[in-house]
C-alpha cells in the first residue's frame, strides 16, 4: 500500500504547482505594474503611520508576517510598544532610589498585535 | 567567519535557482545558519522554488532603500529553522540595486549567518556582477551543452577580474557544478562528458547532478530537492557538493537515477 501511495504521490505534484501559481499570479497581476500597489503592503504602511502618531516605535521591534491565500490573506503586524514598560521602570526607579540600583531587566515589553485579514 | 557563495552561470535555465535552494537547504541541514539571497530583481523566483512565495512582504530593494530592516525582510524557512530567504523585488527598476546598498546588506548578512548563498540572475550585466562581487566562493552551474559551457567560461573570466577579491589581488574559489547530466547519453557520445567539460573549463568539479524528474517535482511542490527527495540522485549529489564546499573531502560520483535499494545500500556501506 505504501508503495502505491508513494507511486500516486509522485504523480501528483503538478496540481500543487498549478494551485500555487494561480494564487501567486492572481496577486501579482493585481499588484505588480505601473501605478499599482499591493493592498496589504499599503495597509501595513498606513497602520504603522497611525501607531507612530501615538507611540514611538523602534523599527527593529516590528515584525510583519504575511500569508497570501486564495480566498483570504492574513497580514500580521507584531509591534513592541515600549511605553508601559518604561513607565513602570521609571516608577520602580523612584521607589528604589534609596537602594543602590534597580537591576531588574526581566519584564518584557507589552506586545500589540494587529491582525488584518481581508479578502484578497 | 561567514562565507559568501555565489551561484552563477551566465546562461539562463541551467539550474541556478534550483541549485541555490538545494545547496542552501543542504548547508542549513548541517546546523549552520544560511541565508539564500535572490539577486534577480524584476524576475524573482527563488521564493517560488523555496515555497515561500505567499509570505514575501519586503525584499532586497526595500532593505537597500531603507523601507525595511534586514530582519523584517528575511523569511524564515518553515522546515529548517537555520535557513532564511531574502527575496528579490518584483519591480522592474534594476537601478534600485546600488553597489553601496548591496555592500551594506552583505556586511549585515555576514554578521548574522554562517553562509550567504547568492542566486545570480542570468546574463553578465549589473545584477549578475553585483551578485558575484562580494563572493568568497563561486559555484558555476553548467549544462553539458556547448552554449552553457561557453557562457560559463565568460563568467569564470569575470570572477577573476571584476569581483572584490579579484580587485584585492585575491581569488574567488571557483567550483564547477554540472547539472542535467545524463551518464548514458554521455557514454554514447551524444552529450559532452564530464571530462570534456572539465578539460575545457579547467576548474575543480564540485558535483554532478543527474537529469531527474525529482528536480521538477520538488519545484512543483515548492521545496528544495534536498528536502523534497533527500534520497534521490540529485539530492545526494547536492549534499555531497555542500560537504565539499564546507571543506570536506568527498569523492565525486555520478549518482544514478534508478538504482535498486540493495545497490544503494551496498554502495553506502562500502563508501
Amino acid at each position: 500500500m505504501s508503495f502505491l501511495a508513494n507511486f500516486f504521490g509522485k504523480r501528483s505534484s503538478a496540481p500543487v504547482a498549478r494551485d500555487r501559481l494561480q494564487i501567486l499570479l492572481a496577486h501579482e497581476r493585481a499588484s505588480v505594474g505601473e501605478g499599482k500597489s499591493d493592498l496589504l503592503i499599503q495597509l501595513q504602511r498606513e497602520i504603522m503611520e497611525v501607531i507612530r502618531r501615538h507611540v514611538s516605535v523602534d523599527q527593529d521591534k516590528v515584525q510583519v508576517k504575511l500569508d497570501r491565500g486564495d480566498n483570504c490573506s492574513t497580514l500580521e503586524i507584531d509591534i513592541e510598544v515600549p511605553g508601559l514598560e518604561s513607565a513602570v521602570k521609571a516608577a520602580e526607579a523612584k521607589k528604589d532610589e534609596k537602594e543602590a540600583k534597580a537591576p531588574s531587566e526581566e519584564k518584557t515589553p507589552e506586545k500589540t498585535k494587529t491582525d488584518a485579514a481581508g479578502k484578497a | 567567519m561567514a562565507q559568501v557563495l555565489v551561484v552563477t552561470s551566465g546562461k539562463g535555465g541551467v539550474g541556478k535557482t534550483t541549485t541555490t535552494a538545494a545547496l542552501g537547504a543542504a548547508l542549513a541541514k548541517t546546523g549552520k545558519t544560511v541565508a539564500v539571497v535572490d539577486f534577480d530583481v524584476g524576475l524573482r523566483n527563488l521564493d517560488l522554488v523555496m515555497g515561500a512565495e505567499r509570505r514575501v512582504v519586503f525584499d532586497l530593494v526595500n532593505v537597500i532603500q531603507g523601507d525595511a530592516k534586514l530582519a523584517q525582510a528575511l523569511i524564515k524557512d518553515k522546515r529548517i529553522d537555520t535557513l532564511s530567504l531574502l527575496p528579490a523585488s518584483q519591480t522592474r527598476d534594476k537601478d534600485a540595486l546600488t553597489s553601496e546598498g548591496v555592500a551594506k546588506v552583505m556586511d549585515e548578512l555576514r554578521e548574522k549567518f554562517d553562509w550567504v548563498v547568492c542566486d545570480s540572475p542570468a546574463g553578465i550585466e549589473r545584477g549578475a556582477q553585483l551578485a558575484m562581487y562580494h563572493a568568497d566562493k563561486a559555484v558555476i552551474v553548467t549544462n553539458p551543452e556547448v552554449s552553457s559551457v561557453r557562457d560559463s567560461d565568460r563568467i569564470i573570466g569575470m570572477l577573476d577580474s571584476t569581483t572584490e577579491k579579484a580587485k584585492a589581488g585575491e581569488k574567488v574559489e571557483k567550483n564547477l557544478l554540472l547539472t542535467r547530466y545524463d551518464p548514458a547519453r554521455a557514454a554514447r557520445g551524444e552529450m559532452l562528458s564530464v571530462d570534456d567539460v572539465l578539460e575545457i573549463l579547467s576548474i575543480p568539479l564540485i558535483g554532478i547532478i543527474p537529469e531527474s524528474q525529482d528536480v521538477l517535482r520538488a519545484s512543483n511542490l515548492g521545496s528544495p530537492v534536498t528536502l523534497a527527495a533527500p534520497e534521490s540522485g540529485p539530492a545526494r549529489a547536492y549534499f555531497d557538493a555542500a560537504r565539499r564546499l564546507a571543506g570536506e573531502k568527498v569523492d565525486i560520483t555520478v549518482p544514478t537515477e534508478r538504482k535498486g535499494l540493495l545497490d544503494w545500500l551496498f554502495k553506502r556501506g562500502a563508501a
